[in-house]
């Protein structure tokens, strides 16, 4: 369908922090496990980087069943970081994510600061990763988590101690489930993080009302997919405008437009998420819209679509109402 | 697997609110063994957002048939699925039940509702390889009794409108003389109290059994690790149903 078109046109990929991402399209941490379970179905090289399932220093179990329901436009989950623990993903998983052509990002999630500090420390010493996406933002946890990502001078201290320990890509993941987001993305900012992950889920429920039972074995859990994406957008536009590092927009993204709101708001990249359990080649295919976008709007670097957004300019009619 | 646009061959009703589905796909007709499924994204757009799991029920050249109840939003727009339209499928997935094994001669097919599902594509496999087969299956009445391509079955239904006034299991029980003395294995699929009473029964009566399991689950292949099953006597607490299962040795965990 997009055959014809010169892809070396265009610049499609970026620099953040020191690392090269072929493009602005990442698949989000979770939502992709440690990147082989994928292979027989798409070419996962394409992708502009690939984020792990959250990683603890010991292996978790997860939460009991149900860990996932859908809701309109969504769907609630409590996975709980089930996940196989950083000592078996150097071993089992790392060797394969090395032979990939695309950034590796380590998600890391914990239940103290030490827990951050060591698993982030037994990464360091492999090659093979790009960059660290901190996880202090998960709703399905009893400890860490949220009580992390809604304490800024928490955030703050967490980013400092990892900053001391590297020099790869850093980035905060921060959790929508607070008032301003804005004074978590510049605690996150001051302490030397460089770049913010925005956001992650929703907290949520569902009843079912013949049983009067909660949908999900942890009553709440963390709501994501298309529904969640006006929040997300907004979120990423406060962080945005807040900090100076780059802001990677998540939340909802189903296709190549909403990934362009996303940039057009403040994101220097983005991260599909849900939209991978439907369609696991979603990402590369947002990559390749995004790109035609840009074409068709005579734009030479998808770069120049972040922060273009003209919110001061008299509103237009909305042409795609009907 | 593969995911692919597959071509609807037809809808058609087989009882109250039950329909079968048959898609054209050369791949998924000639690698799925019995027990694996298959999810299907029934619409475009967002309503309904996730994929909808179904046990492939029987292949037959380059046709692949699933069976399904219509109880909400994924089966209702299924059910209206014309001849020709396209649908996203990816499979086949999951663990397939151990039909190939040669630790049993008799295969013992139990099925309760729309547990059936698997039971026709086992039934074929069975037959295939020269086992002796013994059906049991129940229903909530004769008007959602589905008995198609199955052989030796013995039916009840929990209002008395066909065969046995009860369950499946109260069958398996009261028939056990056809295949008790013949090396079976049980294969069960249905509710989760059915499974329940299918194991208690093979592990009273130490007769070696697989269940097919049935549960909410998002990507079906690993990814979103949202379907845990619960292991017995193992080092980690769960696996996963889509990609570990959804067919187990009822020994292995609890259902």
């Amino acid at each position: 369908m997009y055959e014809g078109y010169e892809s070396d046109m265009i610049t499609t990929s970026v620099t953040l922090a020191g690392v090269q991402f072929k493009n602005r399209v990442l698949v989000a941490s979770g939502t992709y496990g440690y990147g082989d379970d994928t292979i027989e179905l798409v070419d996962v090289s394409k992708l502009g980087g690939i984020i792990t399932k959250s990683l603890s220093m010991k292996p978790r179990d997860g939460n009991p069943p149900p860990r996932i329901v859908e809701t309109a436009g969504g769907m609630l989950n409590s996975i709980g970081l089930a996940n196989i623990g950083v000592h078996r993903f150097l071993t089992e998983k790392l060797p394969f994510l090395r032979t990939l052509d695309t950034a590796i990002i380590a998600n890391i999630a914990a239940s103290s600061i030490d827990e951050y500090c060591n698993v982030l420390d037994a990464l360091e010493a492999e090659k093979g990763i790009n960059g660290y996406e901190i996880n202090v933002s998960c709703p399905n946890v009893k400890e860490g988590g949220l009580s992390f990502g809604t304490n800024p001078t928490m955030v703050e201290e967490i980013t400092r101690r990892l900053r001391s320990r590297t020099k790869k890509l850093l980035s905060i993941k921060l959790t929508p489930n607070v008032t301003h987001i804005s004074e978590f993305a510049r605690a996150a900012e001051s302490a030397g993080a460089d770049a913010l992950s925005v956001i992650n889920t929703l907290i949520g429920m569902g009843v079912n009302i013949h049983t009067r039972k909660p949908m999900l074995s942890t009553v709440t859990g963390g709501l994501s997919g298309p529904a969640i994406k006006p929040v997300a957008l907004a979120k990423v536009y406060e962080a945005s405008k807040a900090v100076k590092i780059p802001v990677i927009g998540i939340g909802g993204i189903m296709n190549a437009n909403d990934a362009i709101e996303f940039l057009m708001v403040g994101a220097s990249a983005v991260q599909v998420g849900t939209a991978n359990y439907i369609d696991p080649g979603a990402g590369i295919k947002i990559a390749e819209g995004i790109r035609v976008f840009c074409e068709a709007h005579n734009l030479s670097d998808v770069g120049d679509l972040v922060g273009s957004l003209d919110a001061k300019t008299e509103f237009s009619a909305i042409s795609s109402w009907l | 697997m593969i995911q692919s646009l597959c071509t609807v061959h037809n809808v058609e009703q087989v009882a109250e609110n039950i329909f079968v589905l048959t898609f054209i796909s050369p791949h998924i007709a000639s690698v799925t063994k019995a027990g694996q499924f298959v999810n299907i994204r029934v619409a475009e757009g967002v309503e309904p957002l996730l994929r909808r799991p179904f046990s492939v029920c029987r292949t037959e050249g380059e046709c692949v048939e699933i069976i399904f109840n219509v109880v909400g939003k994924g089966s209702s727009v299924l059910r209206k699925k014309q001849s020709g339209d396209l649908i996203d499928v990816l499979g086949p997935l999951g663990v397939p039940f151990s039909l190939f094994e040669d630790d049993f001669d008799t295969g013992v097919l139990v099925g309760g509702g729309l547990g059936v599902a698997p039971l026709p594509i086992s039934t074929a496999t069975l037959v295939a390889r020269q086992k002796s087969v013994s059906t049991f299956i129940g229903s909530r009445s004769k008007r959602q009794l589905v008995k198609n391509h199955l052989v030796n079955v013995h039916v009840a239904t929990d209002d008395g409108t066909e065969g046995l006034h009860g369950t499946a299991v109260d069958l398996l029980k009261k028939h056990s003389d056809e295949y008790r003395y013949r090396r079976p294995k049980i294969f069960a699929c249905g509710p989760t109290k059915m499974l329940h009473a299918v194991a208690a029964f093979a592990i009273a009566n130490s007769i070696p059994c697989e269940v097919s399991l049935e549960g909410p689950m998002a990507c079906g292949f690993g990814i979103c690790q949202g379907c845990p099953v619960e292991l017995v006597g193992a080092e980690r607490k769960y696996a996963l149903m889509c990609k570990e299962g959804p067919t187990f040795d009822v020994r292995r965990i609890r259902i």
